[in-house]
Formats: C-alpha cells, sequence, structure tokens
C-alpha cells in the first residue's frame, strides 16, 4: 500500500488517482500509524512552505516521516513536498524545513534577460541578442535534462523518460542542494535549477509527473516498481 | 526551455460541455471527459472550462464535472464562470481542478484574490479580465475592464487593473479582448502586448483567434506566454498538433 500524505496542502486526489492508474494501490491519509505501515511514501503538496510545516508539525507528522525514511522506505516528494525536504526556504525565513537534504529553498529572481542568441564567430562581429522574460511563477511545460550524477537512480525512476522529456510545472521556488551529487535532473528557467533529487531512498521533483500526461505517469509507474 | 502553451477552451453548462469538440465522432459530445480525452490526445497543454451555468444550485453539477475530469486525464485543467467565495474555490480544487479563474468577484472584491491566494497558493489563482477598447488614439490605446459576461462596464483601465490583480497574488492574468472575441480576426495584438509587459506574471491571450497566424502573432509580438481558443480547435479548422508545428516552424518553442 502507498500512502499519500494529505497535510491539508492541495488536492491530493489527482495524485491517488494517478498512482491507481499505473497499478498501484493507493490511499489518502494524515495518520501517523498509516505512514508507518506504508511499503511507499508519496509527499506531494502545494502551497507556502511555512504554512506547510505549520501543518505537518500540528499534525504531529514530522516524526514519522522521517522515521519512515530512516528505516527505508522509498519515499516520492513532488512539487512542494521537495521543497520540505530541504532546510529553510526564502519564501518562509526561520521556519524549519524537514533537513533530510542539505540546502535552501529560493526564489525565482525573473525579469527580463539577453542572452546571446548566435554565438560570435570571430570576436569583431556584432554579437546577436535574444530576450526572453522569465516570468514568476514559473508555469507551464518545460524539459528534464538527465545530470551527470545519480546514474543508477535515472535507470529506475527514470526509466522510459528520456533525456529532455516535458513536464509540467507551477512553482516560484526551487531548491539548492548543497552537494550536488544529489542532482538527477535538471532544468532551464533563467539559470538551471535542480528538478529531480535523489538521495537514498529519497526521490524528490519540482514538477508534477501526476499532471505530465503519459510520461508523467511513467514516472510514477517506475516508483511504484521500484 | 519554458515552452508556450496552447489551450483549447469548453464551455460548460450544468455539468454538460455545450460547446466542444464539433464534427468527430464523440460517443457522447456533451460528456467533458470524451473532450478532454480528446484534446488531451491532440496534445493541449492545458484545458480551460468555462462554467455557463445560470443557476448557483446547479453549480454542483460542475464540480462533478471538474472530478471526473481530474480522474481520467493527467493534464492541468482549469475552470472558471461564476466563482465567487473561497468555499467555491475549495470545492473545484478538492474536486480535482489545477486552477480557478475569477472574473467579476474579484473586480467587486479585489481582496478576494489576496484571500484565496494566500489560502491556496498564487499559482491557482487566474485572474481572467473582459477588456474592450476605449480610447483609441495614434499613439495611446487604453481598453476598459467589463463585467458580468461583458454586459457591465465597471471604468477600471486594464492596465492597472492587471497590475493591482498581481499585486494581490493572482498567479495568471486570462486576458480576453471583448473587441475581437468572436471575430476570427486575431487577438489583440496591442492589448496583450501592454498587459504582458506590465506585469511579471503569465498572462494568457484570448478572443479573436481564426487562423494559426494569429497565435503566431499573439505569442510573439503580444508576448503573451499562451493562447486559449476555442472554435477554430471545436470546428475543426485546425487541431491542436496543426497549430503547434506552424509554430514550431515559426520558431517558436512549443512542446510537441
Amino acid at each position: 500500500m502507498i500512502i499519500v500524505i494529505d497535510y491539508g496542502m492541495g488536492n491530493l486526489h489527482s495524485v491517488r488517482k494517478a498512482l491507481e492508474v499505473v497499478g498501484a494501490k493507493a490511499k489518502v491519509s494524515s495518520r501517523a500509524e498509516d505512514i508507518l505501515k506504508a511499503d511507499k511514501i508519496v509527499f506531494p503538496g502545494v502551497g507556502s512552505f511555512g504554512e506547510a510545516m505549520k501543518e505537518l508539525n500540528k499534525r504531529k507528522l514530522v516524526k514519522p516521516i522521517k522515521d519512515a525514511i530512516n528505516v527505508g522506505k522509498p519515499f516520492l516528494g513532488l512539487c512542494l513536498g521537495l521543497q520540505l525536504l530541504f532546510e529553510r526556504s526564502e519564501e518562509s525565513p526561520g521556519v524549519r524545513g524537514l533537513g533530510l537534504l542539505k540546502g535552501a529553498v529560493k526564489r525565482f529572481k525573473g525579469g527580463v534577460r539577453r542572452y546571446p542568441s548566435v554565438p560570435p564567430i570571430r570576436r569583431n562581429l556584432r554579437m546577436k541578442f535574444s530576450y526572453e522574460n522569465f516570468k514568476v511563477p514559473h508555469m507551464g511545460w518545460n524539459d528534464i535534462a538527465y545530470s551527470v550524477e545519480r546514474i543508477a537512480y535515472r535507470e529506475k525512476i527514470l526509466k522510459n523518460v528520456p533525456n529532455n522529456s516535458y513536464m509540467y510545472f507551477v512553482h516560484s521556488y526551487y531548491v539548492k542542494p548543497e552537494d550536488k551529487r544529489v542532482v538527477l535532473t535538471t532544468t532551464s528557467y533563467g539559470m538551471d535549477f535542480a528538478s529531480g533529487v535523489c538521495k537514498d531512498n529519497i526521490y524528490a521533483f519540482q514538477f508534477h509527473p501526476e499532471k505530465s500526461q503519459e510520461l508523467g505517469l511513467k514516472i510514477l509507474k517506475n516508483f511504484v516498481r521500484l | 526551455m519554458l515552452t508556450k502553451r496552447i489551450i483549447p477552451c469548453l464551455d460548460v453548462k450544468d455539468g454538460r460541455v455545450v460547446k466542444g469538440v464539433n464534427f468527430v465522432n464523440l460517443r457522447d459530445a456533451g460528456d467533458a471527459v470524451e473532450n478532454a480525452r480528446f484534446y488531451d490526445k491532440e496534445g493541449a497543454d492545458e484545458l480551460v472550462f468555462l462554467d455557463i451555468t445560470a443557476s448557483h444550485e446547479k453549480r454542483k453539477t460542475t464540480i462533478r464535472l471538474a472530478n471526473k475530469v481530474a480522474e481520467s486525464i493527467f493534464l492541468p485543467f482549469t475552470v472558471g464562470g461564476g466563482i465567487s467565495t473561497v468555499d467555491d474555490i475549495r470545492n473545484l480544487l478538492n474536486a480535482g481542478c489545477d486552477k480557478v479563474s475569477i472574473n467579476t468577484a474579484a473586480v467587486k472584491r479585489p481582496d478576494f484574490i489576496k484571500e484565496s491566494s494566500k489560502r491556496f497558493g498564487s499559482q491557482c489563482i487566474v485572474v481572467a479580465m473582459d477588456a474592450r477598447c476605449r480610447v483609441k488614439t495614434k499613439d495611446r490605446e487604453k481598453w476598459e475592464i467589463y463585467i458580468n459576461g461583458g454586459r457591465t462596464p465597471t471604468g477600471l483601465d486594464a492596465v492597472k487593473w492587471a497590475k493591482k490583480a498581481e499585486s494581490l497574488g493572482a498567479g495568471e492574468i486570462l486576458l480576453t479582448s471583448m473587441d475581437y472575441d468572436g471575430t476570427k480576426e486575431g487577438y489583440d495584438i496591442e492589448l496583450t502586448k501592454r498587459i504582458s509587459e506590465s506585469v511579471r506574471i503569465p498572462v494568457i491571450a484570448s478572443g479573436g483567434a481564426g487562423n494559426l497566424k494569429h497565435l503566431y502573432e499573439a505569442l510573439t509580438d503580444g508576448e503573451a506566454d499562451a493562447v486559449l481558443a476555442a472554435s477554430i480547435f471545436h470546428f475543426r479548422t485546425y487541431s491542436v498538433g496543426e497549430a503547434k508545428d506552424y509554430l514550431k516552424k515559426k520558431g517558436v518553442n512549443v512542446r510537441i
């Protein structure tokens, strides 16, 4: 049984439904004993970092989540569920995250950027520039590029998901892991950020596999089959 | 790289799609799931359901519709039309829709944007605005916001309202030109560009699409992040796939 952790942050039924479609038995729950009994755990969520930690503390879920991870249960964090694994966030200064991964959550700066559209061949050629307006939130379909790290993980969780597949993103903050070796995929939005991270039994993504059509469902299927 | 989005819009009434895919063998043309599945297969990036149900009691049917769509199609979708309370939003989000679009209620009480974005996050609050050109001189254009389905002028300036909606926590703007809506003469590029340059949140252009060049113009000259269209897709003038192929050839970054 896969437990989808409910802590009052957003609709979880599409995650549950997507898991069922790929062949899992899934249940939405906010009970500590369900989390501790689960075979696998999915930790989704949308909303603010501070609000989410408040809800997790109120429901006394922080310890069960950490315990379940420490005993090695496969754990999938999605969107806010990825960010909460880190130590702190610019969204809610002073609030401590779960701290299972080292690093911080930062806000996209956004704004109009200029970048060379054609690389200059000779130095005396005038450089041509394109302009792109990076809006916040980062909303829509963007591609995920395999990082050079975590190749063994890639073969598991990203099996049949080709490099540069499009996934659906909606977020204003991104994670910046201290240890670059945990980065599974990166995505470019004004700069490259970590859109997927893995460590031990933790798998986490910034995008929404449950909203990313076939390729997104493949990731969930891979998680179910771990 | 983030792609530009193509978004078909479907009208729903009493839980049924009334303006959806035409001339195609759908077993049940009014079924939301069948319509959504059709566009999902064609490669739509998102879907918008516009609820034109008149009575408030029948709104529950829209919630059931959202529920069915969310359980069958793994593609983001928005529901809009007649949303006026935080409870309306909660019910729709719990039913599985990803975003809600609010229009009249936001103009009447701007704090509604603030309350709902604080409660549910900006990412799911789309502010829809219907704008009509009021002043047009050689170097100056001004647009006024209308509410109640375009029936009531408000005196609000479109650019100012867009900025205010952003500052109150809107995550996205769905911008409809009333002058161009239904004309098939193209989107209002001036309006789209002005709004898109004035805010730092994504802008969806709507109203006026008649051919693929119009989509291209809105996404390039109009600087829109997404285009919404109804009739060109419903009447199969073009498929979503054709639209994307065309845009890709013209150098627009789309998801294929």
